[in-house]
């Protein structure tokens, strides 16, 4: 009969429920364990990642304020004592200005600036201090007469005048100030002496030292001299330099290559092999890189030492590996349909390569050049052994040039016995660095969402 | 469907076509192949292919799926050309010319032949410059004008101008699907060809756009010579007047449309039309 | 070769298998008619005759049911080749055999004005003879069109012209009759009718031949006869 037909059905629809919901709850169960964990292992990672960036931020930021001095500086002609600066017109000839000039300049270089120095600090002194020359000037930075005599020889005018100057304070008194030294030690270790340490406080407390942001710190070069002075502006234009001659350089050669061998190379034992050796140069250690850099271009090429092109080109080794494997993944994920599409309206190999796949393909090697330019930016060992890890204390105008590198940097200020000054220091370096990569990322991200947007 | 009821024109064609549909047969022949094999590799696929297509008329092949015909439709074009280990045997002649003869560009030959492909796979580019590329790599136009003009009336003779004519700047893979194949014909006819290749241009389509696309089939075929792969016999029947029957690599039996249809002789063709086991 | 059950879509060859057992039921209800129709004629049997002519009704109905069902397959399978020519024939024959069926009728309602009227035996025999032949050439016919036979086809076609000339003969028999007798001339004349009914069965058998042989080839019987003659008178 029919009914007995559909509870015959009914039955077996009922018996079915049962089996599945029997396994119901422990496939939930096993659902959720496998979702906890995934939580517990990224809430791991990031929690590392978190730890990292927290202890450099605490550690750093300090250090993004200095101290400086706002010091009255009278240009006292008594200690001033050369004649007016030549004026190129009084002249018979250009060389004869320039010796002239030059002849001033080393009259200005030979005189004691210290002295304009000490007078502008005795005058903020509290009355009745007992301070020597040698431990008044070991307040303001040593470079503060360098200064001075560059503002006159800017201005001779200032010649007899007053004029309000800002100097910074020296490392040791900045190490005073923020409490970076232990007050409580006694004076065999502390670094200034008791009466220069009572002046400082003195100034902290009635204004002429205050806190201000370490401007000094992005725009002055690496200095030993100065400690307080010492910046990363040789640094970051010396990373400049590699980062331009990688991207001018890894991205036409590595697009290039895994385009030839994507596209335009006849499957062989030959081209297989080349793409096993191209995998496995991407896991190569860095520093090995830097020993072929050294050896090939600074033994055999003869190239100057320590200069942003020899790193540029060692980096450049280094990226294009990552760059020719990213480019020939995104070669490989450009659907056939489009190529066929293309090859059908009678394309040329070659323009259906780069009318069509590449354009398509530029955002994954954007991205690609972009991560490979902020890994490069990071590495150290192979700069190391191209000679980058000497004391450069000029911007490098040019590739050829001596130069250093941010990570260099970081590792030459970790080195430095002022320890409780490059402590943190090192550690804002080292947030500039990951700050550079941030923006770089982002910027990656961005135009990639830009580009994949438009497609 | 206004855009329909606009097209109706009974041309003097139109309706001798109607009366006496094999008629087209009797028009030169265009593509001659004689002989054609396919090796893919150690596996042959084609077995001595031997056919005329003529001209300015469609002309479907049908068969199941694995049967050879798309593999013939791309020899005409050479585009197995692009696939590894493809080997072709045999001649196929435009126009008494071998197509397969080295001294022939391949790039020219496909400028003469254009192709639809089964997925509608227009360019990541605007409309316009879907339409415009194979004009301007083939040196087409002399100027902007002339490339404007080339686009304008390519998209009219696929009858998707007026859907399109306010967003030619717009990325072609915004259309809709029979929009996008109606653009890829556009496309495959601003290079001017003599012959356009389908290959099953209408599988991944609604009725709705198929009727379309058939519609325009009809319209083009009086100025191109079409060769369409089909798997549905129906659209066979309806859009073409000679129709060939392939199996298992071999072509069994060609004809007039209607003769095959109606009265086929051998009897796996009869099977396979009528849906029988063979 | 009779339709057989192997299309892939095993519906579809049932729905064919049932639209040829439709015309055969068909045929058969009409073969019955004729039979009937011309024993009431030569009995004078009113039973049998009013029976007959009710009976047409059914055949008729028969015939719309064909027509439906072709219809019906035609929208819904496409069907193609000889499965096109299958079920565009049935239509036809289905209507052959309704204009037969009514023929039969005729010859029923002819015997119901017969009434009273004395037949000889003499005039039946020409009559059952015709009626036979005719019988014989929708049987054949019917046949040659379930077994898709072309030769049985041909057969039918060429066996016409026996009917014409027997219908030729008992029209002259009939009208040597009427001459004889005067008082012959009703019932001889209401026989004439039934003789040209009857002739006229055989041109509607001749007709179902005609479908059988196209379904089988595909091409027209007549066309090819004709080139068989130009043929034959060339050699």
């Amino acid at each position: 009969m029919a009914t007995d037909h559909i509870t015959a059905a009914r039955e077996l629809s009922q018996e079915r429920t049962r089996l599945v919901r029997s396994g119901l709850r422990r496939r939930h169960r096993n659902e959720a364990i496998f979702r906890g964990l995934g939580i517990a292992a990224i809430a791991l990672a990031l929690g590392f990642v978190a730890l990292l960036f927290v202890d450099m931020t605490r550690k750093g930021i300090p250090a993004f304020v200095q101290s400086n001095l706002h010091l009255e500086v009278f240009f006292d002609p008594a200690i001033i004592d050369v004649g007016p600066a030549p004026v190129a017109s009084e002249f018979a000839s250009p060389a004869q200005y320039q010796a002239a000039d030059l002849r001033w300049r080393r009259e200005l270089a030979l005189l004691n600036w210290n002295r304009i120095l000490e007078a502008s600090l005795m005058a903020k002194v509290p009355a009745g201090t007992e301070i020597t020359s040698r431990e008044l000037l070991s307040i303001p930075e040593t470079n503060a007469r360098h200064q001075l005599r560059e503002m006159f020889v800017a201005n001779p005018d200032l010649l007899g005048r007053t004029i309000a100057v800002d100097i910074l304070a020296s490392a040791n008194a900045d190490n005073w100030v923020k409490g970076n030294i232990n007050r409580s030690l006694g004076d065999a270790q502390q670094q200034l002496s008791p009466a220069a340490r009572t002046v400082i406080d003195a100034f902290e407390a009635d204004g002429t030292l205050t806190n201000g942001f370490a401007w000094a710190l992005f725009t002055n070069t690496d200095s030993r001299a100065a400690p307080a002075s010492a910046g990363l502006l040789g640094a970051f234009v010396g990373s400049l330099y590699m980062m331009l001659i990688v991207i001018v350089l890894a991205v036409p050669i590595g697009v290039a290559a895994a385009i030839y061998l994507e596209e335009f190379a006849p499957k062989s034992r030959l081209t297989d092999f080349i793409e096993v050796n191209i995998n496995n140069l991407a896991a190569v250690p860095s520093i090995v890189f830097g020993l072929l850099g050294a050896a090939v271009f600074i033994n055999y090429m003869h190239l100057p030492i320590s200069a942003p092109l020899v790193g540029g080109l060692v980096l450049t080794l280094m990226t294009l590996p990552t760059i020719i494997i990213a480019t020939r993944g995104a070669l490989l994920g450009v659907s056939p349909a489009l190529r066929q599409a293309a090859l059908g309206m009678g394309a040329s190999k070659t323009q259906m390569v780069f009318h069509h796949v590449l354009p398509v393909t530029l955002p994954s090697i954007l991205t690609a050049t972009i991560l490979g330019v902020a890994h490069a930016l990071g590495e150290t060992a192979p700069l190391l052994l191209i000679g980058m890890k000497a004391f450069v204390a000029q911007v490098p105008a040019t590739p050829l040039d001596q130069a250093t590198a941010l990570p260099v940097q970081i590792y030459l200020w970790q080195g430095n016995e002022n320890r409780n000054f490059f402590e943190p220091r090192t550690a804002a370096a080292i947030m500039v660095l990951l700050g550079v990569m941030i923006v770089l990322n982002g910027t990656a991200i961005y135009l990639r969402s830009r580009l994949e947007k438009r497609v | 469907m206004d855009m329909l009821a606009g097209k109706v024109k009974l041309t003097q064609q139109s309706v001798t076509s109607a009366m006496n549909p094999s008629a087209a047969l009797d028009r030169p022949i265009r593509i001659e192949a004689r002989d054609v094999t396919v090796h893919y590799g150690a596996k042959q696929a084609l077995f001595g292919i031997s056919i005329d297509i003529p001209d300015r008329a469609v002309t479907s092949f049908i068969g199941p799926s694995g049967c050879g015909k798309s593999t013939f439709l791309r020899c005409i074009n050479r585009m197995n050309d692009t696939i590894e280990g493809a080997r072709v045997g045999g001649t196929i002649k435009l126009d008494g010319e071998d197509i397969y003869d080295p001294a022939l560009d391949v790039v020219e030959l496909r400028a003469r032949i254009g192709m639809v492909f089964q997925k509608p796979n227009p360019f990541p580019k605007s409309i316009y410059e879907n339409v415009a590329y194979g004009p301007r790599i083939h040196g087409l136009a002399r100027s902007k004008a002339d490339l404007d003009e080339i686009v304008v009336s390519s998209l009219r003779k696929a009858g998707l101008f007026e859907e399109v004519k306010d967003r030619l700047n717009e990325p072609g893979t915004g259309l809709s699907g029979g929009q996008q194949q109606r653009l890829c014909i556009a496309r495959a006819i601003a290079v001017g060809p003599e012959v356009i290749l389908m290959d099953e241009p209408c599988s991944a389509l609604d009725p709705i756009a198929t009727a379309i696309i058939e519609e325009l089939i009809d319209e083009l075929r009086e100025n191109y010579t079409i060769v369409i792969v089909t798997h549905s016999m129906q659209q066979a029947a309806r859009v073409s007047q000679k129709t060939a029957f392939f199996h298992l690599g071999k072509l069994i039996e060609e004809g007039a449309t209607e003769d095959i249809f109606t009265n086929p002789v051998h009897k796996q063709t009869q099977d396979y039309i009528m849906g029988r086991i063979g | 070769m009779p339709a057989t059950k192997d299309h892939i879509v095993t519906s579809y060859s049932d729905e064919l298998v049932a639209l040829a057992q439709a015309i055969a039921e068909m045929g058969g209800m009409v073969e019955v008619a004729i039979e009937n129709g011309t024993k009431s004629l030569l009995k004078l049997d009113r039973d049998l005759a009013e029976r007959t002519i009710t009976a047409d009704r059914q055949i008729d109905e028969m015939q719309r049911r064909i027509d439906d069902m072709s219809v019906s397959m035609i929208a819904r399978r496409q069907p193609m080749a000889s499965d096109l020519r299958a079920i565009i024939t049935a239509i036809h024959v289905a209507q052959d055999l309704e204009r037969v069926g009514d023929m039969a009728k005729q010859l029923a309602r002819r015997s119901l004005k017969l009434e009273g009227m004395s037949l000889q035996p003499t005039f039946y025999n020409g009559v059952k003879n015709m009626t036979a032949l005719v019988l014989g050439q929708i049987k054949n016919a019917l046949d040659a069109y379930s077994n898709r036979d072309a030769a049985a086809a041909i057969e039918v076609c060429n066996r016409d012209d026996e009917v014409d000339a027997m219908h030729t003969s008992l029209f002259r028999e009939l009208l040597t009759y009427m001459m004889e007798d005067p008082r012959n001339i009703t019932t001889c004349t209401h026989l004439l009718f039934c003789a040209k009914s009857l002739e006229r069965i055989g041109d509607h058998a001749t007709n179902i031949a005609e479908r059988a042989y196209y379904l089988q080839t595909g091409r027209q019987l007549t066309g090819d006869v004709q080139e068989l003659h130009r043929t034959q008178i060339k050699a």
